[in-house]
Protein backbone atom coordinates (compact mmCIF):
# COMPACT_ATOMS: atom_id res chain seq x y z
CA UNK A 1 0.00 0.00 0.00
CA UNK A 2 1.19 3.29 -0.87
CA UNK A 3 2.11 5.36 2.12
CA UNK A 4 0.21 8.98 2.39
CA UNK A 5 2.38 11.77 2.64
CA UNK A 6 2.86 13.46 4.62
CA UNK A 7 2.54 12.05 8.01
CA UNK A 8 1.50 13.02 11.09
CA UNK A 9 3.16 12.23 14.13
CA UNK A 10 2.27 14.96 16.00
CA UNK A 11 -1.07 14.08 18.18
CA UNK A 12 0.52 16.07 21.47
CA UNK A 13 -0.20 19.18 19.51
CA UNK A 14 -3.63 18.28 18.46
CA UNK A 15 -5.84 15.53 16.93
CA UNK A 16 -8.03 15.23 13.57
CA UNK A 17 -11.74 15.29 14.23
CA UNK A 18 -13.18 11.51 14.48
CA UNK A 19 -15.60 11.60 11.45
CA UNK A 20 -18.13 9.79 14.35
CA UNK A 21 -17.64 13.26 16.08
CA UNK A 22 -18.50 15.32 13.05
CA UNK A 23 -21.29 13.40 12.61
CA UNK A 24 -22.48 14.13 15.75
CA UNK A 25 -22.06 17.88 15.57
CA UNK A 26 -23.47 18.87 12.55
CA UNK A 27 -26.94 18.83 12.88
CA UNK A 28 -26.24 21.45 16.13
CA UNK A 29 -25.08 24.09 13.49
CA UNK A 30 -28.34 24.08 11.31
CA UNK A 31 -31.41 21.86 12.62
CA UNK A 32 -30.73 22.36 16.68
CA UNK A 33 -29.20 25.88 16.43
CA UNK A 34 -30.37 26.67 19.74
CA UNK A 35 -29.32 29.08 22.90
CA UNK A 36 -29.20 25.92 25.31
CA UNK A 37 -29.96 29.00 27.70
CA UNK A 38 -33.35 29.63 26.07
CA UNK A 39 -35.75 27.81 28.68
CA UNK A 40 -38.71 29.03 26.61
CA UNK A 41 -39.01 27.16 23.89
CA UNK A 42 -38.41 24.23 22.10
CA UNK A 43 -34.79 25.31 20.20
CA UNK A 44 -33.55 25.85 23.63
CA UNK A 45 -34.85 22.67 25.04
CA UNK A 46 -33.04 20.43 22.48
CA UNK A 47 -29.90 22.70 22.83
CA UNK A 48 -30.16 21.82 26.66
CA UNK A 49 -30.75 18.54 26.45
CA UNK A 50 -27.88 18.13 23.49
CA UNK A 51 -25.61 19.85 26.80
CA UNK A 52 -27.08 17.55 29.06
CA UNK A 53 -25.87 14.61 27.48
CA UNK A 54 -22.38 15.76 26.67
CA UNK A 55 -21.86 16.84 30.70
CA UNK A 56 -22.66 13.21 31.40
CA UNK A 57 -20.13 11.77 28.01
CA UNK A 58 -17.29 13.97 29.66
CA UNK A 59 -18.36 13.18 33.13
CA UNK A 60 -18.41 9.46 32.57
CA UNK A 61 -14.91 9.24 31.12
CA UNK A 62 -12.99 11.17 34.53
CA UNK A 63 -15.68 9.39 36.53
CA UNK A 64 -16.93 12.54 37.78
CA UNK A 65 -21.35 14.00 38.30
CA UNK A 66 -21.99 16.18 35.14
CA UNK A 67 -22.87 18.86 37.75
CA UNK A 68 -19.79 19.04 38.64
CA UNK A 69 -18.74 20.07 34.61
CA UNK A 70 -18.03 23.57 33.53
CA UNK A 71 -17.78 24.05 29.61
CA UNK A 72 -14.77 26.52 28.74
CA UNK A 73 -12.92 27.64 25.41
CA UNK A 74 -10.40 25.38 25.76
CA UNK A 75 -7.90 23.68 28.58
CA UNK A 76 -5.89 27.27 28.91
CA UNK A 77 -9.02 29.07 29.79
CA UNK A 78 -9.73 25.98 32.47
CA UNK A 79 -6.09 26.37 34.01
CA UNK A 80 -6.82 30.45 34.00
CA UNK A 81 -10.09 29.47 35.82
CA UNK A 82 -8.76 27.18 38.04
CA UNK A 83 -5.68 28.45 39.27
CA UNK A 84 -6.95 32.11 39.39
CA UNK A 85 -10.21 31.25 40.37
CA UNK A 86 -8.88 29.44 43.64
CA UNK A 87 -6.54 32.18 44.43
CA UNK A 88 -9.01 34.45 44.40
CA UNK A 89 -11.87 32.85 46.48
CA UNK A 90 -9.43 31.32 49.32
CA UNK A 91 -7.06 34.50 49.95
CA UNK A 92 -8.00 34.87 53.39
CA UNK A 93 -6.92 31.58 53.60
CA UNK A 94 -3.75 31.37 52.52
CA UNK A 95 -1.50 32.75 49.05
CA UNK A 96 0.85 30.17 48.31
CA UNK A 97 0.63 27.77 45.62
CA UNK A 98 2.92 24.75 44.40
CA UNK A 99 3.56 24.20 40.78
CA UNK A 100 6.51 22.49 38.55
CA UNK A 101 8.36 23.77 36.46
CA UNK A 102 7.63 21.34 33.38
CA UNK A 103 4.37 22.38 33.56
CA UNK A 104 2.58 24.02 30.79
CA UNK A 105 2.66 27.54 29.96
CA UNK A 106 -0.94 27.71 30.68
CA UNK A 107 0.02 27.08 34.25
CA UNK A 108 3.22 28.56 34.71
CA UNK A 109 2.34 32.39 33.38
CA UNK A 110 -1.28 32.50 35.62
CA UNK A 111 1.33 31.83 38.06
CA UNK A 112 3.27 34.19 37.63
CA UNK A 113 0.62 36.79 36.74
CA UNK A 114 -0.41 35.74 40.30
CA UNK A 115 2.74 36.21 41.41
CA UNK A 116 2.62 40.03 40.69
CA UNK A 117 -0.30 40.23 42.61
CA UNK A 118 1.41 39.18 46.02
CA UNK A 119 0.48 35.41 45.80
CA UNK A 120 3.85 33.32 46.39
CA UNK A 121 4.61 30.58 44.19
CA UNK A 122 6.70 27.80 44.35
CA UNK A 123 8.14 25.85 41.55
CA UNK A 124 8.65 22.30 41.92
CA UNK A 125 12.17 20.58 40.25
CA UNK A 126 11.72 17.42 38.58
CA UNK A 127 13.69 14.68 39.16
CA UNK A 128 15.65 13.05 35.53
CA UNK A 129 12.77 11.09 34.70
CA UNK A 130 10.60 14.60 34.49
CA UNK A 131 8.71 13.45 37.93
CA UNK A 132 8.53 15.46 40.85
CA UNK A 133 9.84 14.01 43.99
CA UNK A 134 6.48 13.64 46.78
CA UNK A 135 9.10 14.45 49.62
CA UNK A 136 9.79 18.10 47.92
CA UNK A 137 6.03 18.43 47.65
CA UNK A 138 5.75 18.13 51.25
CA UNK A 139 8.28 19.77 51.97
CA UNK A 140 7.12 22.64 50.31
CA UNK A 141 3.76 22.80 52.05
CA UNK A 142 3.04 25.69 54.33
CA UNK A 143 0.25 26.75 56.47
CA UNK A 144 -0.20 29.45 53.66
CA UNK A 145 -0.62 26.70 51.05
CA UNK A 146 -4.11 26.77 48.82
CA UNK A 147 -3.61 24.88 46.28
CA UNK A 148 -1.12 22.68 44.37
CA UNK A 149 -1.06 22.81 41.07
CA UNK A 150 0.85 19.66 38.79
CA UNK A 151 0.11 18.30 35.48
CA UNK A 152 -1.26 14.65 34.72
CA UNK A 153 0.83 13.99 31.92
CA UNK A 154 3.53 16.20 30.27
CA UNK A 155 2.75 17.67 26.51
CA UNK A 156 6.56 17.22 25.79
CA UNK A 157 8.07 14.11 27.26
CA UNK A 158 4.60 12.50 28.12
CA UNK A 159 5.61 11.48 31.58
CA UNK A 160 2.60 10.69 33.87
CA UNK A 161 2.91 12.45 37.46
CA UNK A 162 2.04 10.58 40.60
CA UNK A 163 -1.37 11.90 40.60
CA UNK A 164 -3.02 9.69 43.34
CA UNK A 165 -0.23 9.93 45.70
CA UNK A 166 -0.15 14.27 45.32
CA UNK A 167 -3.67 14.04 45.84
CA UNK A 168 -3.52 11.84 49.41
CA UNK A 169 -1.08 14.16 50.53
CA UNK A 170 -3.29 17.72 49.38
CA UNK A 171 -6.33 16.08 50.79
CA UNK A 172 -4.00 14.83 54.45
CA UNK A 173 -3.05 18.88 54.44
CA UNK A 174 -6.47 19.88 53.35
CA UNK A 175 -5.32 22.03 50.29
CA UNK A 176 -7.19 21.62 47.16
CA UNK A 177 -4.79 19.90 43.98
CA UNK A 178 -6.05 21.09 40.68
CA UNK A 179 -4.59 18.89 37.89
CA UNK A 180 -3.68 19.72 33.99
CA UNK A 181 -5.28 16.14 32.36
CA UNK A 182 -5.47 17.31 28.60
CA UNK A 183 -2.46 14.86 27.19
CA UNK A 184 -4.21 12.36 29.51
CA UNK A 185 -7.42 12.10 29.69
CA UNK A 186 -9.66 9.89 27.45
CA UNK A 187 -6.07 8.36 26.66
CA UNK A 188 -5.14 6.56 30.51
CA UNK A 189 -7.69 5.56 32.79
CA UNK A 190 -8.47 8.58 34.82
CA UNK A 191 -10.77 8.86 37.90
CA UNK A 192 -11.36 12.03 40.05
CA UNK A 193 -12.10 9.94 42.96
CA UNK A 194 -9.44 7.13 43.32
CA UNK A 195 -6.92 10.36 41.98
CA UNK A 196 -8.22 12.51 44.35
CA UNK A 197 -8.33 15.56 42.43
CA UNK A 198 -10.40 19.06 42.79
CA UNK A 199 -9.86 20.54 39.93
CA UNK A 200 -9.09 19.22 36.25
CA UNK A 201 -8.33 20.85 32.58
CA UNK A 202 -9.08 19.27 29.88
CA UNK A 203 -9.58 19.98 25.98
CA UNK A 204 -11.90 18.12 23.70
CA UNK A 205 -9.43 18.65 20.60
CA UNK A 206 -6.71 16.81 22.18
CA UNK A 207 -9.00 13.11 22.31
CA UNK A 208 -10.62 13.77 18.48
CA UNK A 209 -12.64 16.53 19.54
CA UNK A 210 -13.24 19.67 18.23
CA UNK A 211 -10.87 23.54 18.93
CA UNK A 212 -11.95 25.99 20.84
CA UNK A 213 -14.27 23.86 23.51
CA UNK A 214 -12.66 22.25 27.12
CA UNK A 215 -14.18 21.89 30.36
CA UNK A 216 -12.63 22.58 33.79
CA UNK A 217 -13.87 19.45 36.28
CA UNK A 218 -14.78 21.11 39.63
CA UNK A 219 -15.72 19.15 42.77
CA UNK A 220 -18.89 19.38 44.13
CA UNK A 221 -18.50 17.32 47.26
CA UNK A 222 -15.88 16.58 50.08
CA UNK A 223 -14.56 19.27 49.46
CA UNK A 224 -17.23 21.75 47.77
CA UNK A 225 -14.69 23.53 45.63
CA UNK A 226 -15.46 27.28 45.15
CA UNK A 227 -14.44 29.33 42.14
CA UNK A 228 -14.05 33.22 41.59
CA UNK A 229 -15.49 33.89 38.05
CA UNK A 230 -12.93 34.98 35.51
CA UNK A 231 -15.53 35.56 33.04
CA UNK A 232 -18.76 38.13 33.98
CA UNK A 233 -22.06 37.98 32.38
CA UNK A 234 -25.15 36.02 32.12
CA UNK A 235 -23.91 33.35 35.18
CA UNK A 236 -23.97 30.21 32.88
CA UNK A 237 -22.13 27.34 34.63
CA UNK A 238 -23.16 27.78 37.78
CA UNK A 239 -22.50 31.37 37.98
CA UNK A 240 -18.55 30.23 37.33
CA UNK A 241 -18.18 30.87 33.73
CA UNK A 242 -20.62 32.90 31.81
CA UNK A 243 -20.99 32.66 27.69
CA UNK A 244 -23.28 31.37 25.71
CA UNK A 245 -22.55 27.55 25.22
CA UNK A 246 -20.85 26.44 22.25
CA UNK A 247 -23.58 23.67 21.66
CA UNK A 248 -21.78 22.07 18.55
CA UNK A 249 -18.81 21.88 20.28
CA UNK A 250 -19.98 20.54 23.78
CA UNK A 251 -21.78 17.67 21.55
CA UNK A 252 -18.63 16.71 19.81
CA UNK A 253 -16.44 17.04 23.17
CA UNK A 254 -19.03 14.58 24.40
CA UNK A 255 -19.03 12.46 21.68
CA UNK A 256 -15.22 12.27 21.09
CA UNK A 257 -15.35 11.59 25.46
CA UNK A 258 -17.49 8.60 24.58
CA UNK A 259 -15.73 7.03 21.99
CA UNK A 260 -11.87 7.91 24.09
CA UNK A 261 -13.82 5.90 26.93
CA UNK A 262 -15.06 2.84 25.03
CA UNK A 263 -12.03 2.37 23.32
CA UNK A 264 -8.84 3.50 25.19
CA UNK A 265 -8.60 -0.05 25.94
CA UNK A 266 -7.65 -1.02 22.34
CA UNK A 267 -6.48 2.15 21.20
CA UNK A 268 -3.86 1.77 24.10
CA UNK A 269 -2.30 -1.64 22.78
CA UNK A 270 -2.08 -0.63 19.60
CA UNK A 271 -0.62 2.33 20.28
CA UNK A 272 1.94 0.76 22.68
CA UNK A 273 2.99 -1.67 19.95
CA UNK A 274 3.70 1.23 17.65
CA UNK A 275 5.74 3.39 19.95
CA UNK A 276 7.48 0.21 20.78
CA UNK A 277 8.36 -0.89 17.30
CA UNK A 278 9.33 2.85 16.33
CA UNK A 279 11.89 2.92 19.78
CA UNK A 280 13.35 0.01 18.65
CA UNK A 281 13.62 0.22 15.04
CA UNK A 282 15.83 3.37 16.14
CA UNK A 283 17.69 2.13 18.63
CA UNK A 284 18.44 -0.84 16.59
CA UNK A 285 19.46 1.63 13.56
CA UNK A 286 21.68 4.22 15.93
CA UNK A 287 23.90 4.62 18.31
CA UNK A 288 23.82 7.13 21.22
CA UNK A 289 19.80 8.32 21.18
CA UNK A 290 18.31 8.63 24.07
CA UNK A 291 14.58 8.83 25.97
CA UNK A 292 13.56 11.82 27.31
CA UNK A 293 11.86 10.77 30.51
CA UNK A 294 10.77 7.86 32.61
CA UNK A 295 10.18 4.92 30.37
CA UNK A 296 7.91 3.36 33.28
CA UNK A 297 5.97 6.30 33.88
CA UNK A 298 4.46 7.38 30.41
CA UNK A 299 1.54 7.88 28.07
CA UNK A 300 1.23 5.12 25.52
CA UNK A 301 1.16 6.85 22.21
CA UNK A 302 4.32 9.51 23.34
CA UNK A 303 8.20 9.15 22.46
CA UNK A 304 10.84 11.83 23.11
CA UNK A 305 14.12 10.98 22.07
CA UNK A 306 17.40 13.06 21.75
CA UNK A 307 19.44 11.92 18.68
CA UNK A 308 22.80 13.13 19.92
CA UNK A 309 25.24 15.51 18.32
CA UNK A 310 22.07 16.83 15.65
CA UNK A 311 20.14 19.73 15.50
CA UNK A 312 16.73 19.44 16.16
CA UNK A 313 15.43 21.93 13.48
CA UNK A 314 18.01 20.21 10.52
CA UNK A 315 16.58 16.80 11.28
CA UNK A 316 13.32 18.31 10.77
CA UNK A 317 14.44 19.39 7.32
CA UNK A 318 15.87 16.64 6.60
CA UNK A 319 12.38 14.75 7.50
CA UNK A 320 10.25 17.16 5.93
CA UNK A 321 7.06 15.24 4.83
CA UNK A 322 6.49 14.05 9.07
CA UNK A 323 5.08 16.19 10.79
CA UNK A 324 6.47 16.28 14.87
CA UNK A 325 7.70 18.73 16.85
CA UNK A 326 11.61 19.38 17.99
CA UNK A 327 12.40 20.63 21.83
CA UNK A 328 15.12 22.91 19.61
CA UNK A 329 15.91 26.30 20.15
CA UNK A 330 15.86 26.89 16.64
CA UNK A 331 11.91 25.79 15.83
CA UNK A 332 10.49 27.70 18.85
CA UNK A 333 9.56 31.11 18.64
CA UNK A 334 11.15 32.28 22.23
CA UNK A 335 15.01 31.21 20.24
CA UNK A 336 15.11 29.16 23.85
CA UNK A 337 15.59 24.70 23.70
CA UNK A 338 12.03 23.43 25.51
CA UNK A 339 12.53 24.51 29.14
CA UNK A 340 10.66 20.54 29.89
CA UNK A 341 13.95 19.43 28.55
CA UNK A 342 16.12 21.48 30.29
CA UNK A 343 14.81 20.50 33.61
CA UNK A 344 15.85 17.11 33.48
CA UNK A 345 19.20 18.16 33.85
CA UNK A 346 20.51 16.42 31.27
CA UNK A 347 22.61 19.17 29.44
CA UNK A 348 20.99 21.76 26.47
CA UNK A 349 22.68 20.26 23.78
CA UNK A 350 20.13 16.91 24.26
CA UNK A 351 17.54 19.23 24.20
CA UNK A 352 18.75 20.79 20.95
CA UNK A 353 18.68 17.47 19.72
CA UNK A 354 15.36 16.33 20.59
CA UNK A 355 12.32 15.25 18.80
CA UNK A 356 8.93 14.18 20.27
CA UNK A 357 6.93 11.96 18.29
CA UNK A 358 2.96 11.86 18.86
CA UNK A 359 1.29 8.64 18.00
CA UNK A 360 -2.68 8.27 17.48
CA UNK A 361 -5.88 6.63 16.39
CA UNK A 362 -4.80 6.68 12.84
CA UNK A 363 -1.09 6.28 12.99
CA UNK A 364 -0.08 2.88 10.85
CA UNK A 365 2.77 0.42 10.96
CA UNK A 366 3.82 1.52 7.53
CA UNK A 367 3.86 5.06 8.96
CA UNK A 368 6.07 4.16 11.98
CA UNK A 369 8.54 2.09 9.47
CA UNK A 370 8.43 4.98 7.42
CA UNK A 371 9.58 7.17 9.67
CA UNK A 372 11.97 5.42 11.53
CA UNK A 373 14.10 4.15 7.81
CA UNK A 374 14.29 7.98 6.97
CA UNK A 375 15.27 8.88 10.53
CA UNK A 376 18.21 6.63 10.80
CA UNK A 377 19.64 7.99 7.62
CA UNK A 378 18.79 11.71 8.35
CA UNK A 379 20.91 11.61 11.49
CA UNK A 380 23.43 9.26 9.75
CA UNK A 381 23.86 12.28 7.39
CA UNK A 382 24.27 14.80 9.71
CA UNK A 383 26.17 13.02 11.93
CA UNK A 384 28.67 12.63 9.44
CA UNK A 385 28.96 16.15 9.24
CA UNK A 386 28.53 16.83 12.83
CA UNK A 387 31.75 18.10 14.50
CA UNK A 388 30.71 17.10 18.13
CA UNK A 389 29.89 13.68 16.18
CA UNK A 390 33.75 13.54 15.10
CA UNK A 391 35.00 14.94 18.58
CA UNK A 392 33.55 12.42 20.30
CA UNK A 393 34.07 9.76 18.16
CA UNK A 394 38.13 10.98 18.81
CA UNK A 395 37.33 10.42 22.46
CA UNK A 396 36.83 13.96 23.37
CA UNK A 397 34.71 14.62 25.88
CA UNK A 398 32.47 17.53 25.11
CA UNK A 399 31.26 18.24 28.29
CA UNK A 400 34.62 19.14 29.70
CA UNK A 401 35.44 21.20 26.64
CA UNK A 402 35.70 25.16 26.45
CA UNK A 403 32.89 26.16 24.30
CA UNK A 404 32.63 30.04 23.22
CA UNK A 405 29.06 30.49 24.74
CA UNK A 406 27.77 33.48 22.13
CA UNK B 1 10.68 28.25 8.89
CA UNK B 2 10.61 28.85 5.58
CA UNK B 3 13.79 28.66 4.09
CA UNK B 4 15.15 29.82 0.32
CA UNK B 5 15.97 27.14 -2.50
CA UNK B 6 19.38 27.98 -1.58
CA UNK B 7 19.71 27.11 2.13
CA UNK B 8 17.83 23.99 0.94
CA UNK B 9 19.81 23.32 -1.64
CA UNK B 10 23.12 23.37 0.57
CA UNK B 11 21.54 21.74 3.25
CA UNK B 12 21.10 18.62 1.00
CA UNK B 13 23.83 19.06 -0.98
CA UNK B 14 26.39 20.07 1.47
CA UNK B 15 29.51 21.18 -0.32
CA UNK B 16 33.16 20.58 1.36
CA UNK B 17 31.43 18.58 4.57
CA UNK B 18 34.82 16.80 5.90
CA UNK B 19 38.35 17.37 7.59
CA UNK B 20 41.90 18.03 7.02
CA UNK B 21 44.66 17.26 9.11
CA UNK B 22 44.32 19.77 11.61
CA UNK B 23 48.31 19.21 12.57
CA UNK B 24 49.27 19.74 9.27
CA UNK B 25 51.16 23.72 9.51
CA UNK B 26 49.47 24.30 6.03
CA UNK B 27 45.70 23.89 7.52
CA UNK B 28 43.95 26.11 9.61
CA UNK B 29 40.80 25.15 11.60
CA UNK B 30 37.98 27.24 13.51
CA UNK B 31 35.81 25.22 15.97
CA UNK B 32 33.47 28.20 17.31
CA UNK B 33 29.89 27.63 19.18
CA UNK B 34 28.93 25.94 21.80
CA UNK B 35 26.74 22.80 21.95
CA UNK B 36 24.35 24.51 24.40
CA UNK B 37 23.76 27.18 22.44
CA UNK B 38 22.72 24.57 19.33
CA UNK B 39 25.04 25.46 16.88
CA UNK B 40 28.84 24.77 16.16
CA UNK B 41 30.73 25.14 13.36
CA UNK B 42 34.15 23.46 12.71
CA UNK B 43 36.00 25.15 9.55
CA UNK B 44 39.03 24.43 8.09
CA UNK B 45 41.73 26.05 5.32
CA UNK B 46 44.36 24.64 3.66
CA UNK B 47 46.50 27.18 2.17
CA UNK B 48 49.51 27.15 -0.55
CA UNK B 49 52.43 28.27 1.54
CA UNK B 50 53.73 28.88 -2.06
CA UNK B 51 50.81 31.48 -3.18
CA UNK B 52 49.13 32.23 0.01
CA UNK B 53 45.68 30.78 -2.34
CA UNK B 54 43.79 28.59 -0.35
CA UNK B 55 43.39 25.58 -2.22
CA UNK B 56 41.13 23.75 0.35
CA UNK B 57 38.38 24.51 2.72
CA UNK B 58 36.29 21.88 4.35
CA UNK B 59 33.48 22.28 7.20
CA UNK B 60 31.62 19.99 9.91
CA UNK B 61 28.60 21.92 11.72
CA UNK B 62 26.33 20.81 14.30
CA UNK B 63 23.29 23.21 14.30
CA UNK B 64 20.17 24.06 12.17
CA UNK B 65 19.42 23.89 8.07
CA UNK B 66 20.89 27.73 8.06
CA UNK B 67 23.82 27.27 9.97
CA UNK B 68 25.02 24.41 7.88
CA UNK B 69 24.08 26.28 4.89
CA UNK B 70 25.93 29.27 5.72
CA UNK B 71 29.34 27.32 6.32
CA UNK B 72 28.68 25.35 3.62
CA UNK B 73 28.79 28.27 1.12
CA UNK B 74 31.27 29.70 3.62
CA UNK B 75 33.69 27.21 2.53
CA UNK B 76 32.48 27.10 -1.80
CA UNK B 77 33.77 31.07 -1.38
CA UNK B 78 36.95 30.48 0.53
CA UNK B 79 38.39 28.62 -2.37
CA UNK B 80 40.75 30.46 -4.43
CA UNK B 81 40.97 32.91 -2.27
CA UNK B 82 43.92 34.88 -0.38
CA UNK B 83 44.02 35.18 3.30
CA UNK B 84 43.39 38.43 3.39
CA UNK B 85 40.78 38.06 0.60
CA UNK B 86 38.68 35.56 2.94
CA UNK B 87 38.93 37.69 5.84
CA UNK B 88 37.22 40.51 3.95
CA UNK B 89 34.36 37.83 3.97
CA UNK B 90 31.42 39.57 5.82
CA UNK B 91 28.32 37.40 7.46
CA UNK B 92 25.89 39.99 5.31
CA UNK B 93 27.05 38.79 2.21
CA UNK B 94 25.95 35.55 3.57
CA UNK B 95 22.82 36.41 4.55
CA UNK B 96 22.39 38.32 1.51
CA UNK B 97 23.10 35.25 -0.37
CA UNK B 98 21.44 32.67 1.37
CA UNK B 99 18.00 35.42 1.60
CA UNK B 100 18.35 34.62 5.68
CA UNK B 101 15.23 35.55 7.57
CA UNK B 102 16.09 38.21 10.66
CA UNK B 103 16.08 35.44 13.02
CA UNK B 104 18.96 33.17 11.27
CA UNK B 105 21.46 36.44 11.05
CA UNK B 106 23.34 34.87 14.08
CA UNK B 107 23.92 31.70 11.45
CA UNK B 108 25.79 34.08 9.20
CA UNK B 109 27.70 35.74 11.99
CA UNK B 110 29.09 32.57 13.40
CA UNK B 111 30.33 31.40 10.00
CA UNK B 112 31.92 34.26 9.58
CA UNK B 113 33.76 34.05 13.20
CA UNK B 114 34.21 30.05 11.91
CA UNK B 115 36.16 31.89 9.15
CA UNK B 116 38.18 34.20 10.52
CA UNK B 117 39.67 31.43 13.79
CA UNK B 118 40.64 29.41 10.98
CA UNK B 119 42.43 31.91 9.20
CA UNK B 120 43.62 33.50 12.83
CA UNK B 121 44.85 29.26 13.78
CA UNK B 122 46.74 29.07 10.60
CA UNK B 123 48.19 31.96 10.93
CA UNK B 124 49.54 31.78 14.35
CA UNK B 125 50.82 28.20 13.22
CA UNK B 126 53.03 29.89 10.27
CA UNK B 127 54.56 31.99 12.73
CA UNK B 128 55.47 29.50 15.24
CA UNK B 129 56.54 27.58 12.07
CA UNK B 130 58.82 31.09 11.22
CA UNK B 131 59.72 31.36 14.38
CA UNK B 132 61.35 27.21 15.14
CA UNK B 133 62.45 27.74 10.89
CA UNK B 134 64.32 30.69 12.15
CA UNK B 135 65.39 29.43 15.69
CA UNK B 136 66.92 26.33 13.81
CA UNK B 137 68.38 28.07 11.25
CA UNK B 138 70.12 30.08 14.34
CA UNK B 139 70.81 27.05 16.54
CA UNK B 140 72.75 25.44 12.96
CA UNK B 141 76.24 25.40 13.12
CA UNK B 142 78.47 27.40 11.14
CA UNK B 143 80.78 25.30 9.16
Amino acid sequence: MAIKLPIYMDYHATTPVDPRVVEAMLPYFTEHFGNAASRNHPFGWEAEEAVDKARKQIADLIGANPKEIVFTSGATESNNLAIKGVAEMYREKGNHIITAVTEHKAVIDTCKSLEKDGYRVTYLQVRKDGLIDLAELRAAITDKTILISIMTANNEIGVVQPIAEIGAVAKDKGILFHTDAVQAAGKIPFNVNELKVDLVSITAHKMYGPKGIGALYVRRRNPRVLLAPQIDGGGHERGMRSGTLNVPGIVGFGKAAELCRLEMAQDTERLNALVARLNKRLHDGLDEIYINGSTEHRLPHNLNISFAYVEGESLLMGINDVAVSSGSACTSASLEPSYVLKALGAGDDLAHSSIRFGLGRWSTQEEVDYVSDKLIRVVTKLREMSPLYELAKEGVDLSTMQWEVH
Amino acid sequence: MAYSNKVIDHYENPRNVGSLPKDNPNVGTGLVGAPECGDVMKLQVQVNPETGVIDDAKFKTFGCGSAIASSSLATEWLKGKTVDQALAIKNTDIVTELSLPPVKIHCSVLAEDAIKAAINDYKKKQSVTAKTVAAQEKAQPTV
